[in-house]
């Protein structure tokens, strides 16, 4: 077996220095009974030829994106990644290296997650960030935990119109514990009553920009309504690419940010791994969950970089930490930072207005379809359409043409009739014009 | 000597006492220092080149961002060759071993990455429809096989994307069983050597956290356990091998006990890899058991994630399990997505899409390339190259617990004593020697803990060498030689840092210096 080095004769001399007869009586403390005689039921070793083949079969299975015009979000978009940024997080030094514990020689992934850390402070708008959650949903639940830390308050408001799973992930993440959330539903018109929700016993009010459906929002006014009542406002973001364009969440007074980095660095991978941001006030930084380095200096009095403030954590804290989080997105957030150095702010303002103008082309092409609409009075690259018929089944129709149209509003929202003809379309920098085309006549020839 | 070009081809011997070595740039040969990116920005450069956006009709209602962020500008060699610098500041296991208790640093293959990023599976979107990513499916499925298999087990959830995010599933599925049946239980039982995942997790799932002592043999005090457990106890947590590195020879006994009082085990999983197909934790009682697949799989650490936690479900806790799940029938497989129909008893969804698929991919790869009889080799080789260390270790260091361990081998700093050398000092010279320090002062049961995992991935070679440098330092640290373990390590990137100043004024992002009048900045100038 080609990753191991022991020969036979290796191990038979390594079992007569540690002064046994054989491997067996290494496992001699496992109940006898349970102890395994034969191989498991599985198939025998195989070549890494044969493995790369195996994967291939399974891939020729799917539909990827990139060889069909794809209008897919709601939470997950197709974005190019520079090739430098995947060629880097495959250097040894960084794909092989554990957690910087060891921080004399762990400078690299520091370094690099306190510039992490500083971009994505920089683009919300906020005082500081940690060093990544596991995804935007996971860090939406975190947020609200902490507002709750925060204010010593139970209740967390959730906006009808944050992400379905940002939704659910944070009613599974507070059902056993003493917090709960009042969940509204979601809205497609006007905007939704809070003022009469932010009660004295709120920690916090969560809603996202762009919202689930795209439409942009400024949630200034919310806001102040939070701090005037002692609670937070956690702002959601999981299009950071928005962030190039549109005010950012500390300008509106987020106290907050929750967001999913996917955008920038990473790739779809049918859903994860993907990278969690949050980003708070530093007063509040004790209270924050996840790992967080900060800048200092060695013996020498030369800059360096640690993991810090771990008295909040697990491995210190154990029962009493702000979080159970250990492991986080480390690879996934070095990603993340070479796109965002690569794209700097003349790139990543371009990039924004990149995906703005081919989002506001499309729904333009796709307006002038009869009986399609547009849902949203705003938006930054993905819109919702209303169709004439039932948004799931032109997806199926559409997919069997090769065209990944978008996400049915219902694949999230299924037990809301309302929701049943909407389509979530969202159009990024990979859109060519005749993707656009191909999408604008073959959505006419189904309907 | 002069070669016939006239050039040196020896070098010339100078005496270092004399000369400094500090040097202009700050860089000392191959260590090259890169400052932050925020210091290397010029504005109007970009690292990514792109088709201008067409000029339309703005619809962002009226929120256009108004100031600059304050990113650089770099091209893209600047970028590469920042990071590349960066990299040669780190250890990895692809450079060197990590002898790192509880952390399983073992060889991540390349092939794995491969296959992660082939098109059709690295590119997919989460939310294509499920007629389109039917292999994606499939390969979720043949994981799942594979884990239930190995563990022995009837269910396992795939959605957690960590261990800890694991043992919230698991924790997380128990209490949900039990407020189906009716019943508020209130305390969770876990061991003093536990992870700090486990009484952490334990809390966020409304449980009372209580330690239950070990035994001088370094196992759980099974009279301890007995006095704790009782109606209200909803279940155990329980590392095996424990983070001792020793299997709980009572474990069966200890599930029994558990599940007689109408309580889980709960198995922390974390350390699979020393029995891979020498026993299945589903023979063993064991109701739920997350499983790292970045360390027993080997999907790469990646300087700290991510990671991948399945956790395996038996019978009773298996209808608990958080949606999604991948479903087989006639016309294929399928995703149930909502906590509904037959996943109405689920108990919600723990993140974001379907799991951390990249991860999948590789720990499937990993799986296949072993086979069933690599598989049980790991748990050999990797149980065999702790003893090893053990044996050779062990008239210079102190076991705590006598006899054959598994997959990591536990000193204590008994022979440290007096010496002025504390097991962090040891650890930061095992660095000048080219090695990851152990895990130190875990677990928090053993004085000055050192935990030592070699893994099946090193040679004997790799192990003598590592024992000769732990044993010359050890003997030096017994010799008196006691400044040079302070000031180690001597020949890393960085001396010690402080970490107390680090925390007690947290400067935890770059802030733009103020410009001094007439000078401008390179970020003045952007803003």
């Amino acid at each position: 077996m080609r990753y191991m080095p022991h020969t036979a004769l290796e191990r038979e001399e390594m079992l007569a220095e540690i002064g046994v007869g054989s491997i067996d009586d290494l496992f001699a403390d496992i109940p006898e009974e349970a102890r395994l005689g034969d191989l498991l039921d599985l198939p025998l070793h195989e070549s890494e030829m044969n493995v790369e083949k195996n994967f291939r079969t399974l891939a020729a299975k799917n539909l990827s994106p990139y060889s069909a015009p794809c209008f897919l979000g709601a939470g997950a978009y197709q974005h190019h990644v520079p090739s430098v940024a995947d060629h880097v997080i495959q250097r040894s030094e960084f794909l092989t290296s554990y957690t910087p514990y060891q921080p004399e020689i762990s400078q690299g992934t520091l370094q690099a997650l306190f510039e992490f850390q500083t971009q994505v402070a920089l683009i919300t708008g906020m005082e500081v960030a940690n060093a990544s959650m596991y995804d935007g949903a996971t860090s939406c639940a975190e947020a609200v935990l902490m507002a709750c830390r925060v204010t010593r308050r139970k209740k967390a408001v959730i906006s009808g119109n944050l992400h379905p799973h940002y939704r659910d992930v944070t009613r599974t993440t507070l059902q056993f514990t003493e917090f709960e959330t009042e969940d509204l539903s979601p809205m497609l018109e006007g905007d939704e009553d809070f003022d009469t929700r932010i009660t004295p016993d709120v920690a916090c009010v969560v809603v996202q920009t762009p919202d689930f459906f795209g439409r942009l929002k400024d949630y200034t006014a919310l806001a102040e309504k939070c701090h005037e009542a002692g609670a937070l406002l956690v702002v959601v973001v999981n299009e950071v690419v928005s962030l190039g364009a549109v005010k950012s969440p500390g300008e509106m007074g987020a106290d907050i940010v929750a967001g999913e980095g996917q955008s920038i660095g990473v790739p779809l991978s049918y859903g994860g791994p993907y990278v969690g941001l949050l980003a708070t006030r530093q007063k509040y930084v004790r209270q924050m969950p996840g790992r967080l380095c900060g800048q200092t200096v060695d013996q020498n009095g030369q800059r360096g970089f640690v993991l810090t403030l771990s008295t909040r954590e697990q491995h210190i804290r154990r029962e009493k930490a702000t979080s159970n989080i250990c492991t986080n997105a480390g690879l996934c957030s070095l990603a993340f930072t070479i796109h965002m150095s690569l794209l700097g702010e003349t790139g990543f303002a371009k990039l924004a207005a990149l995906n703005h103008s081919q989002a506001v082309t499309l729904a333009e092409m796709l307006e002038k379809i009869d009986g399609i609409s547009i849902v949203n009075d705003s938006f930054f690259n993905e819109f919702t359409l209303r169709l004439p018929a039932n948004a799931a089944m032109i997806v199926e129709k559409l997919a069997s043409k090769g065209i990944l149209a978008g996400v049915p509003v219902s694949r999230l929202m299924p037990d809301n009739p309302d929701m049943a003809n909407l389509l979530l379309v969202a159009a990024t920098e990979t859109c060519s014009d005749s993707d656009m085309n191909a999408f604008v006549t073959a959505l006419a020839e189904v309907l | 000597m002069l070669n016939n070009k006239g050039r040196p081809t020896q070098p010339v011997a100078v005496d270092n006492g004399e000369i400094s070595i500090e040097t202009f740039t700050g860089n000392m040969g191959l260590r090259l220092e890169s400052p932050l990116i925020f210091e290397q920005g010029m504005p109007g450069r970009i690292g990514v080149d792109m088709a201008d956006p067409r000029p339309v009709k703005v619809r962002l209602g009226g929120l256009e961002r108004k100031g600059p962020i304050g990113l650089p500008d770099l091209s893209e060699p600047q970028v590469l060759r920042h990071f590349v610098r960066l990299s040669r500041q780190n250890y990895a296991i692809d450079a060197g071993f990590y002898p790192l208790g509880s952390c399983t640093m073992k060889h991540n293959p390349r092939i794995n990455e491969k296959v992660a990023r082939l098109a059709g599976l690295g590119d997919l979107h989460p939310l294509q429809p499920t007629s389109t990513v039917q292999g994606a499916l499939e390969l979720i499925d043949d994981l799942a096989h594979w884990l239930k298999t190995i563990t022995g087990m009837p269910a396992v959830a795939m959605s957690p994307a960590a261990g800890a995010h694991g043992e919230l599933c698991g924790v997380m599925a128990i209490r949900a069983a039990h407020e189906a049946n009716g019943e508020s239980r209130t305390r969770i039982l876990v061991p003093e050597s536990a992870h700090g995942t486990n009484p952490a997790t334990a809390a966020l799932c409304g449980y009372k956290v209580e330690a239950v002592p070990a035994r001088k043999d370094g196992r759980m005090d099974l009279e301890a356990f007995a006095e704790k457990l009782g109606p209200d106890v909803a279940g155990v947590m329980l590392t095996n091998p424990n983070t001792c590195g020793l299997f709980e020879t009572d474990v069966k006994k200890i599930a029994d006990m558990v599940h007689e009082v109408g309580g889980y085990f709960y198995c922390d999983g974390a350390n699979l890899n020393a029995i891979l197909g020498r026993v299945r934790p589903g023979d063993l009682g064991v109701d739920a058991m997350h499983i790292n697949l970045h360390k027993t799989f080997s999907t790469p650490h990646g300087g700290g994630g991510p990671g991948a936690g399945p956790v395996v479900l038996s019978d009773a806790l298996a209808p608990f399990a958080p949606i999604p799940y991948v479903v087989h029938n006639d016309s294929g497989f399928d995703l149930v997505e909502q906590a509904e129909g037959q996943a109405q008893k689920s108990f919600g969804r723990m993140k974001g899409f379907h799991g951390q698929m990249g991860m999948f991919i590789r720990a499937l790869a990993y799986m296949q390339s072993h086979g069933a009889d690599g598989l049980r080799q790991i748990a050999e080789n990797a149980v065999l190259n702790a003893n090893y260390v053990r044996v050779g270790l062990n008239d210079k260091l102190h076991s705590p617990f006598d006899g054959i361990c598994m997959h990591e081998a536990l000193f204590d700093d008994s022979t440290l004593k007096g010496t002025g050398v504390t097991t962090l000092d040891l650890a930061k010279a095992m660095i000048d020697e080219g090695y990851h320090p152990m895990t130190m002062y875990f677990p928090l049961v053993v004085h000055g803990a050192m935990l030592i995992e070699p893994t099946e991935s090193e040679s004997r070679q790799t192990l003598d060498e590592f024992i000769g440098a732990m044993r010359h330092l050890l003997d030096r640290a017994a010799a008196g030689d006691t400044d040079y373990f302070l000031g180690a390590p001597h020949y890393a990137p960085r001396r010690r840092l402080d970490e107390t100043a680090a925390a007690r004024n947290p400067v935890l992002r770059y802030t733009p210096p103020a410009p001094t009048e007439g000078e401008e900045t390179a970020f003045s100038a952007a803003s």
